[in-house]
């Protein structure tokens, strides 16, 4: 009989309004490197939260070293010896590397640390793992990628026998991703078990023995890596077809509205595109790759080093977001949460909260014209609740999001840049979102939607631009474009 | 279960009420003096000081902040405007001004420390409390200023129909606060940038200027107790309004509002400042002393805090579980 270390039965977790992992069940045999792929929304974070006891499963149960968990808190999955390697760095910034792999569990000598017995202990870790590395340096002089290694020995030097790794790989350059390499293969001979995530599909060829596809928090499928090529992982990952229940918006493309030139700032590299009048233009890459970061830049959130914007045919110089607003841009942000609402307000001040100025008089508020505003945009935005007393806080996802669609919307911009306009909301709230924007659009105004559901960003964009490392790494029309052309440019 | 919930809901927003009501219940019992109209009053004329800077403080804790400066400014204040008087003989309504406007920069001092230079609030106002103090003892040589003309005080003694003027500003005050908070922009910007930072800002609100206006008014609100607080006394102590600013946020924090900004209503804040008025009174009319006193109002601090947070907790899960 197989060797299975872990066993996921019927896991599911809903939050209101979404199902993040809808009755997922797979196992992990002991000493394999087992690859979980799908696009971002998968499910593959909620999966690991629940594995590490970040967060509890809504139902089903965990089966690690043949033992049954219904759910398990951190504490547990530590002591079970379930190791994370998060994006995500947790060293302490001015402790050397030695400190830092032992940090939490120090070696002593008495009640004083022995920094000789640390030190020759990583220097061991290093040399047996193949890695030339002054463990005597302070980990804020390393770069990110070095970071990352050390994160990893960190892991590997708890003599675990199950580490999940989450992109472990995303701030490697080619170089350090030997190295990564090299450890991976170490790990595998001490019959150590991992769990690998990785957007780059390489990886997953080179390095795993086998693969679970996730989509839409659905389990699709688990097969050997060595039986797969790249097409076929993709299509699994995607799951569908691209369906045609996008809506089409009836419109012809009218001037350009704005010109970038040479966008440059920390994030975004030399960044060059233009927009017409009615267009909806998809930007795509992976998380990271300078999207949301140029979308602030525009709206006046974050600074500009370099760069000419031309909106309207006039110079635009976004300062802050009152900038942006002023000018005619509005921005959906991609945290609804956390930048799209203040959710400890009712939904009515919330939606005039970036027009309170047009309804005010001596500063005080016009109630009734604020009443208005509030009573056409429930409506409009079809935001389901029963007073706009409510506090945002106690809506849905759908429900949020439509709040800070509506809060954008009344400001009456020309464009409008949707930061990731889906994530995380149900079905019926998105079709409402996609038909919003196509009324946007026939109305004249123009889109940049941020997106990195694919099927999202092929089925509604008229053109794409992909971005990767701050720079465009390409530009698709509709004709051109596939889930395949963008992935490539994605990584590359 | 519904019912259940609303019950503990309401319990969460007035048990305040009827901790208030218990203590009253407690000193009449101790103190057979306790329920007169005298000790009302003497009440009511000892919190409208803390009262007046409570409003001030509010508004900054709202934002998410917290100014410890406000005892200072208000010592400051009264001595700069006794030193006024006296020394330069300048006109009642002159002397006001400059202690008001000076007032208003030491608090946006506090403020621009807060969000140009990025500084914990805490530490910024500290430093202000501390420097300010200083300035106080400076100016008057660490001796009391006092002989100026009676006129000044005149206006703590008088009372209309009865009630002491200084109680009427103080209403007065809280009812201007009150309206500006729940009918105009500033509250809305205040609760909002309290809530959300982030979100406002990138809803295009002036984070930056909403923070430093909190500040500026809270030291300005801080200026007028100083000034009443003069009046009352009629001699410019550099110790005066020591220690306001634990009464203040002792005051809010029962009434209310949250220490991480966003959330607190006035009008509950008034409770707070009555029942701490009430407490400090019905200790002296029961003889305890001074220094068990300021014991008890740490206490009191703690558990308000405690309390405060231990409401949100439940608060949250119920909205999470409904």
């Amino acid at each position: 009989m197989e060797d299975i270390i872990l066993r996921v039965r019927n896991i599911s977790k809903h939050y209101p309004g979404v199902r993040a992992l809808d009755n997922v069940s797979f196992e992990v045999r002991r000493g394999e490197v087992h690859a979980i792929c799908g696009e971002n929304g998968a499910g593959k974070s909620t999966l690991i939260k629940i594995l590490t006891g970040a967060i509890q499963p809504t139902s089903g149960s965990i089966e690690f070293n043949g033992k049954t968990y219904e759910k398990l808190t951190p504490r547990q999955a530590m002591e079970l010896g379930i190791s994370v390697i998060y994006q995500e760095f947790s060293l302490v910034p001015y402790l050397t590397i030695a400190e830092n792999i032992f940090y939490g569990r120090e070696i002593k000598k008495g009640i004083i640390r022995d920094l000789k017995g640390m030190e020759e202990k990583a220097k061991a870790l290093c040399q047996d793992m193949g890695i030339e590395l002054d463990v005597n340096k302070r980990v804020c002089d390393l770069g990110v990628a070095y970071q990352q290694i050390v994160e990893i020995l960190k892991a590997v030097s708890r003599n675990t026998e199950f580490i999940i790794m989450d992109e472990p790989t995303a701030p490697l350059t080619i170089k350090e991703t030997e190295v990564f390499f090299r450890i991976i293969e170490k790990l595998k001979k001490e019959n150590v078990t991992i769990i690998f995530i990785s957007h780059r599909l390489e990886e997953v060829f080179e390095l795993c023995d086998r693969a679970t596809v996730f989509c839409d928090g659905k389990y699709i499928v688990t097969k050997d890596v060595k039986d797969l090529n790249r097409r076929q992982l993709i299509s699994y990952m995607v799951g569908r077809e691209l369906s045609d229940d996008y809506p089409v918006p009836h419109r012809e493309l009218g001037e350009t509205v704005m010109e970038v030139r040479n966008l440059t700032n920390k994030n975004v590299k030399d960044v060059s595109f233009e927009i017409k009048r009615g267009e909806i233009l998809g930007f795509g890459g992976l998380v990271g790759a300078g999207r949301t970061e140029l979308a602030r830049a525009l709206y006046g959130a974050d600074p500009i080093q370099k760069g000419k914007i031309t909106f309207h045919g006039q110079a635009y110089h976004p300062k802050t977001p009152r900038t942006g607003l002023n000018a005619g841009i509005g921005l959906i942000p991609e945290d609804r949460k956390a930048q799209g609402v203040v959710l400890s307000r009712p939904i009515r001040e919330n939606i005039v909260y970036s027009i309170l100025k047009r309804i005010t008089r001596l500063s005080f508020i016009n109630k009734k014209k604020e009443q208005q505003y509030v009573d056409k945009y429930i409506k409009e935005m079809n935001i389901k609740t029963p007073s706009p007393e409510q506090l945002v806080q106690n809506l849905s996802g759908g429900n949020q999001q439509k709040v800070v669609l509506a809060k954008a919307m009344a400001t009456d911009c020309d464009i409008l840049i949707f930061d990731e306009p889906t994530r995380g909301i149900d079905v019926g709230a998105k079709q409402e979102i996609y038909g919003l924007m196509c009324r946007l659009v026939e109305e004249g105004k123009s889109i940049i939607m941020i997106s990195s559901e694919m099927s999202e960003l092929l089925g509604m964009s008229d053109r794409i631009i992909v971005m990767s490392n701050g720079h465009i790494a390409g530009e698709l029309s509709k004709d051109e474009y596939s889930q395949a052309r963008v992935l490539e440019m994605a990584s590359s | 279960m519904k019912n259940n919930k609303k019950a503990v809901m309401v319990l969460l927003n007035y048990g305040i009420i009827v901790a208030f009501l218990v203590m009253i219940i407690i000193f009449a019992i101790a103190s057979p003096n306790f329920l007169t109209t005298n000790t009302m009053f003497t009440i009511l004329r000892q919190v409208a000081i803390t009262g007046i800077i409570s409003i001030g403080m509010t508004l900054v804790l709202l934002t998410g902040g917290i100014d410890l400066s406000v005892g200072s400014i208000a010592g400051v204040t009264a001595v700069t405007a006794a030193i006024c008087l006296k020394n330069y003989n300048l006109p009642i309504p002159v002397t006001c001004i400059i202690g008001l406007v000076l007032a208003v920069i030491y608090g946006g001092i506090s403020g621009i420390c807060v969000t140009k230079l990025n500084m914990p609030p805490f530490i910024a106002t500290l430093g202000v409390q501390t420097s300010l103090r200083g300035l106080a003892y400076i100016v008057t040589g660490g001796l009391p200023v006092y002989g100026f003309t009676k006129a000044f005080s005149s206006f703590a003694q008088g009372s209309v129909l009865g009630i002491p003027n200084q109680v009427i500003l103080a209403v007065v005050l809280f009812i201007i606060f009150i309206i500006a908070l729940s009918r105009t922009t500033l509250g809305r910007y205040l609760y909002g940038v309290g809530g959300n930072e982030e979100a406002s800002r990138l809803s295009g609100i002036n984070v930056t200027a909403i923070k430093i206006m909190a500040y500026s008014v809270s030291g300005f609100l801080a200026g007028v107790a100083g000034l009443v607080l003069l009046s009352r006394t009629a001699s410019g102590q550099p110790s005066a309004g020591d220690g306001y600013e634990m009464d203040a946020i002792t005051a809010a924090v029962i009434g209310g509002v949250s220490l991480s900004g966003g959330e607190g209503r006035l009008p509950m804040v008034i409770i707070g400042v009555l029942l701490m008025g009430t407490l400090s009174t019905g200790m002296i009319m029961c003889g305890i002393n001074d220094y068990v006193q300021q014991l008890v109002k740490g206490i009191v601090l703690i558990v308000a805090v405690a309390y405060s947070q231990f409401s949100q907790k439940i608060r949250n899960r119920m909205a999470a579980s409904s």
